[in-house]
This record gives C-alpha cells, structure tokens and sequence, in this order.
C-alpha cells in the first residue's frame, strides 16, 4: 500500500495524482466490505472518530458515521443544535474540548470557509474537512472521483461538465482541484450570477450557458440549486432556472451516447435534473452515494493509521 | 528641557527644505535650525545619518476609547503612536458611545491630556449614532475639538443625508470623511471578490462597492462644494475617480493605509483573520495602482486606520472575525519601502505623512518652520528588526505583518517639544 503524508484531509486543492490514487484504490478494496453479509473489519478498533458537525446533514455525517463503524472505529456524533456552539462557546475552544477527549479523527462540518484549516493546527487529532463553507468538500470529490472512474475506467482525457451553483458550491471546488489534478478536463457552466472569478485560474472552462459545456461530455454532474437563493437576485424563479440551466432529455443528448450524470444530492427534482434522467439508465447518482462510505473508510483509515495489511 | 537634534538630514517640504542641519528645540518650538548652532544649555542628540522630519500625523485611528478599552485606550493607543512616529492622531468616531456630541468628544479631548503621550484630535460623527438618518450636532463637535466629520465604518448610503452633511459642515469649515462602501454590494462579504476569493470560497465584495460610491460622492462634492476626504482608499478605480476629482478642481482629497500599500488579497488566502480588514485587501494590481498613486500624489496622506481587535474578535472563523489591522507601529517602515523600490522621495514621504495630513484637516505641525510648534520626529531610515506583536506598544496584536522583517523605524519622537518616545524604551 502506498503511504499517505499528510495528518489532515482539508482539501482536494493541492493534493498530488498521487495521493487522490491512493484514496481511491483503497477506496475501491474497501468497498467490497459493504457487500458482505458482515459489513465489519476490526481495522480501527481502538480509535475513535468525531464527527462534530455544526451546520446540518444527513447523508454526509451518516456516510462518515457507517465508515467508521464499519472499520471498527468508536463513531461519536456531534451536532451544531445539540452542541454547546449555541450557547456562544467558540469553534476553537469546542474543537480543544473534544479534542481533549483524544479522539485519533474529528470529521468537521462547518458553515464558513476556513473552518477545518483553523482547527488543523491547534487540535492534536487528524482534521478531515467535510464540508466548510464555500471552500470545500474534498470526501465528496474523492467519491465522484470513484464513481468516475469505476464507470469511464479512466479519469484522464474526460470531458466532466459542472452545471449549476457554482459560486456557493464547495462540491464544484473540490472537483475542480482533483479532476484537474487526475487529468480530465472540466468545465463548468451557469448563470453569471451563479459563476465566480478565477475559475479559469483554478483550471476550469467556463460557460455561463449549459449547452456548451455539455457539448461531448463524459460526465455531467449537476449541482443543488438552492432554493433561498432564489428571488435574492441570483435567478428568478425555479421555473426559469429549469427551463434554461436544468438537464432534461435534449440538453443531454448533446453530451456523449454513453455519458454518465451525476449529483451530490439532494437532488430538486424537476429543477435542475428532470425526474427521467435522475431514475434513468444514465444516473450514477445512488452508485456515488454507496462509494461514498467506502472512500470515508479510506480516508479515515489513512489518517487514523490503520496498520497496513488490515484492511483486507 | 530644551533640546538640539545634531546633525541630521533634516526633511521639511512645507519649506522645500532637505539638507543637513542641526534643529534647536526650546520652550516647546523650534527654536533654530542650522549649521553647528550654538546650544547652551540645550540636550544634544546625535541623530547623524537619521531624517528629522515633521512629527507624523495620523488622520485615521481607532484610540477605542470610551466603550472598548479591553482593545485600546487612549494611554496605550498613543504610546503605540508615539513608538511609530507619531506626535499627533485623529481619533475616529465609532466609539461606545459613538462620538456624536460634545460631550463624547470633550471627553475624549480631557482624557488626552490626562492619559495621552501624543495629541489627539477627534473625529465626530456625520450623523446622529452613525445610523446614517439624521445629522450630527457638528457645530458643537467642532467646538469641542473635532477636525473632521465621518460615520467611518458606517457609510452614509443616504445620497440626500450626505448632500445635506456636505452641505452643513461646509458652513463649519469641517472636512466630510468617508469610508466608501455601498452596503447593498458588500453586504455580507469578508474579504475582495477575485480569484483568491473564489477559491477560498470566502464570501466577497467587489471592488465596485467602494469606487461606486467614491463616484457618488464626487458628484455630491461637485454639487456642495464641500472639503470631501476618501477614508483608507483600496482600488485603481477608486484613484481614477480621484484623480479626475482633482483635474476637476474638486476639494477632493484621499489617504491609504500602509496595509493597503503592502499586501493583496493573497493575505487572506490562509484565513489569517488578521488581514481581515475592511476595505478588504485587493487584488496586485490595485496594490500596484495605489502605490503608483501615492508616489504620483494623487493619493495626498498615508493614514493607518489602526483598529485594534482583541483575540475574541479575531480568534475566530474568517468571515465571523471583526475587520481592522493595528498599524501605528509599522507605518514607517511600509511606506519607507515605497521609498527604497517605488520612487516615493523622502520629501515627498515626509509629505504624505506629515505635511499634507496637517494640510487636510488644518491641523498644527508639519512643518519644521522657526517658530513652529516643536513636533518632531527622527527616523532611521535604515534600521532593520522583526515585527514581533508582543512587542508592541498597542493592546492589541491583530497584525498580519508578524514577523516580518522591517527597515526604518522611529527613534525618537518629541511632541511640544518633549521627549516621548526614545529608541527601544517606553517614555
């Protein structure tokens, strides 16, 4: 097994082929546990995970959840309603807290940009980065990244188009940085009031319509589109958006025969993803989610320092 | 005690003057300056191979005093002050309570005097709280000591409120100082929308929130004919507007912090909440016009805008954390770099730092004339030490220039023609 250099998980920017290969392949072993009748491996047994997630999700700290106690880990869930953040206490002093519980692993989920990177240098455990802000969301990068490759059997020299809310999505960043790293060329598409500066200097194409980008993809991946933004200026109506931003049968026609459609969830039906394509031949979108668990057991594995040769 | 400051490169544009001389300080003004003048009873300093300029004035501080002395208070703002260079600075008015009435600003003056090593002037409020509805008593903030007027981090969005505060203080003689800022365009953002912003997923403002009203307000200045001076000016476009105010024949005037002159948004992109400031630090090029500016004289006054944040404010995520820079102690050594590799000559830095801020809001000093009053302050231009925030003389430590290494700095800082600031001890 190849070596992991790092003690935290912030993001994918920066991160070398190298070490996104790493958390794929063990992403990929890993996910034949979770097809077993005994979904469970003593890898972590003795090291303990906290998810402290202070902005709300399901599906993420339920995948981050399963991963650990799949592995063997003691999972612990803590959540921004339930956690002492409401009663004015800061995000530094209740990371030190938990963090004086010795956990090996704080899973972090956070409202604001920066949030994991803060934490990563003043608490001794490993800081995976589940989410902060606009900045990033490396996990769900890395388990689009598997799905990608698991069903193209390459990343490199595809053509993957971004679609939607651009400017507020950390799911949009954290690709750009890995597929980009990986070799695909990414281009990402919507509203110029969605869009943001710099892209391109982040190593996307960018198009305000999503003809263009769609226009011989290999993968089309379709972002949330976030219903309070609407009406702030942003894009009128759902109805609109739909009518000129959302995937419908003849938009993907224009990308390849064989093009899979992805979305991080959870999906708008019938806003930015018509409900035939969502159940349709093409949508990859449950395959991302059971990847999904298997890449959180890689990357947990890695930063909690499961002993190599566990794993199997 | 009177005082001879002995062989200096003695630096005063009100004057034209740049040369080596001795300069004679008794009773509190300068006495004499010339060559080997004869001192009697006077203290000597050797301040040979050293600038001995115009005291330096500050007409952007944030002294904390009333409402929030765990950051700043006026002993230790002006100590700060003093360190870097300072014999005089314009306290601004967002206090607690906000300095919009004589009352505030008399006891601001008092407690200078009683606490103060420098002097200090207050700044009142344009409008009542700063709420930006309904005109301050600026009559009696200017008899109570005010200089200027600003709801400085309050923009006044009110284009009607502002014509008429233009209008009301020009029958003052007060300048109208304005911290540019459309509020429906920034609202929300922490730091300068680009690149780095983008990929920092930091929630931003526009360039165009400053400059936007920057272009209001010249129009209003235009059509009131009031003194309108643009508060820590950030971008290329801003200057632009600026410089066309001034081709104008606008009374348009502008200052920038040393910050601003020093780093771009790149500062932000490790979420160091100390260079959180606002306006935010932009982009390279924007860095490149204001210096290009300050050198030119389209921007006329470098101003510091220190605000002092304790870790409450600034120990905390990005965007949460309050906006503002301390900037009293390491004023001289940034613009000093301006002088080393931008062309800025020494007149022309003793102007901007000096000369001209006396010039805006009519305020004594800067200018080392017989007779003048006695501020004055020595520089070695070619001192070199490390930023360290424990070692400043601020309250606070929010600064983004830890450890960095730093040429020129104040040596001795005379104010009235006493000693209160001396190399590396406290006065």
């Amino acid at each position: 097994m190849s070596t992991f250099p790092h003690r935290h998980l912030l993001g994918t920017e920066g991160l070398p082929p190298a070490d996104l290969l790493t958390i794929l392949d063990l992403g990929d072993r890993f996910l034949e546990i979770n097809e077993r009748p005994i979904k469970k491996v003593p890898t972590l047994r003795g090291k303990t995970v906290i998810n402290l997630f202070l902005e709300p999700s399901t599906r993420t700290r339920t995948s981050f959840e399963i991963a650990a106690k799949r592995l063997s880990a003691d999972a612990v869930n803590i959540s921004g309603s339930g956690s002492s953040t409401v009663k004015g206490e800061t995000l530094i002093d209740t990371a030190k807290n938990v963090d004086a519980m010795a956990p090996d692993v704080v899973v972090l989920r956070h409202a604001q940009a920066g949030a994991a990177a803060m934490l990563a240098g003043r608490i001794r455990a490993g800081v995976v980065n589940a989410g902060d802000g606009a900045h990033e969301h490396p996990t769900q990068a890395l388990l689009d990244c598997s799905t990608i490759r698991a069903h193209k059997g390459r990343i490199e020299g595809l053509i993957v188009a971004i679609c939607g809310d651009i400017r507020h999505s950390r799911v949009a960043r954290s690709n750009i940085w890995a597929l980009r790293a990986l070799g695909a060329e990414v281009r990402v598409a919507g509203p110029r009031t969605l869009l943001a500066p710099g892209l391109e200097a982040m190593g996307a194409v960018v198009h305000d319509r999503i003809e263009p980008a769609l226009e011989g993809a290999d993968v089309v991946m379709m972002l949330r589109i976030q219903k309070e933004r609407m009406g702030t200026g942003l894009f009128p109506n759902t109805r609109e958006y739909s009518r000129y931003f959302g995937l419908n049968e003849r938009r993907l026609s224009l990308a390849k025969k064989e093009a899979i459609v992805m979305h991080p969830g959870p999906i708008n039906r019938g806003v930015e993803l018509d409900p035939s394509i969502a159940d349709g031949p093409r949508a990859v979108i449950l395959d991302q989610v059971s990847r999904g668990v298997a890449i959180r057991m890689a990357v947990l594995y890695l930063l909690a320092g499961g002993e190599a040769g566990e794993s199997s | 005690m009177d005082i001879c400051l002995r062989g200096g490169r003695v630096i005063d544009p009100a004057r034209g003057f740049d040369g080596e001389a001795d300069v004679l300080i008794k009773d509190g003004v300068v006495a004499q300056i010339g060559k080997d003048l004869a001192v009697g009873s006077a203290r000597v300093v050797d301040v040979r191979g050293q600038w001995v300029v115009p005291g330096l004035i500050d007409l952007h501080t944030h002294l904390r005093e009333p409402g929030q002395e765990y950051k700043e208070d006026i002993a230790t703002g002006t100590r700060a002050a003093a360190a870097g260079g300072y014999t005089a600075v314009c306290a601004m008015p967002n206090t607690v309570p906000v300095n919009d009435n004589r009352a505030v600003s008399e006891l601001m003056v008092r407690r200078a005097a009683e606490a103060g090593v420098v002097r200090v002037y207050p700044v009142g409020a344009i409008s009542k709280g700063s709420k930006g509805e309904s005109l301050a008593e600026m009559g009696e903030l200017k008899d109570a000591g005010c200089v200027a007027v600003s709801d400085d981090g309050h923009p006044v969005m009110s284009s009607e409120l502002m014509r008429r505060a233009m209008e009301y203080a020009r029958t003052f003689g007060l300048t109208i100082v304005q911290h540019c800022e459309d509020l429906t365009l920034s609202a929300g953002g922490a730091m300068n929308e680009g690149a780095v912003s983008t990929r920092a997923g930091i929630r931003a403002q526009p360039a165009a929130a400053e400059s936007s009203m920057v272009a209001r307000d010249i129009e209003l200045c235009a059509l009131t004919g009031a003194r309108y001076h643009v508060a820590h000016i950030s971008s290329a476009e801003s200057v632009r507007l600026v410089r066309e105010a001034k081709r104008r024949g606008l009374p348009v005037t502008c200052e920038v912090t040393p910050h601003h002159l020093s780093l771009s948004d790149e500062a932000c992109a490790t979420y160091d909440t100390n260079a959180k400031c606002n306006p935010p630090l932009r982009s390279q090029s924007d860095v490149d016009a204001l210096r290009a500016a300050l050198v030119e004289g389209v921007i006329d006054a470098v101003a510091t805008d220190h605000a002092p944040h304790s870790v409450v404010e600034k120990d905390v995520e990005f965007e949460q954390a309050s906006f503002g820079i301390i900037g009293l102690e390491t004023a001289v050594p940034l613009v000093m770099d301006l002088v080393r590799t931008a062309g800025l000559s020494p007149s022309d830095f003793v102007r901007r730092m000096s000369t001209s801020p006396a010039a805006i809001f009519g305020l004594p000093g800067g200018t080392l004339a017989e007779g003048a009053v006695a501020d004055v302050t020595v520089i070695d231009p070619d001192a070199a030490w490390t930023c360290e925030p424990a070692g400043l003389r601020s309250r606070s430590r929010n600064t983004p220039f830890a450890g960095r290494p730093m040429k020129g700095r104040a040596t001795l800082t005379i104010v009235a023609g006493r000693i209160v600031y001396s190399g590396e001890s406290p006065s």
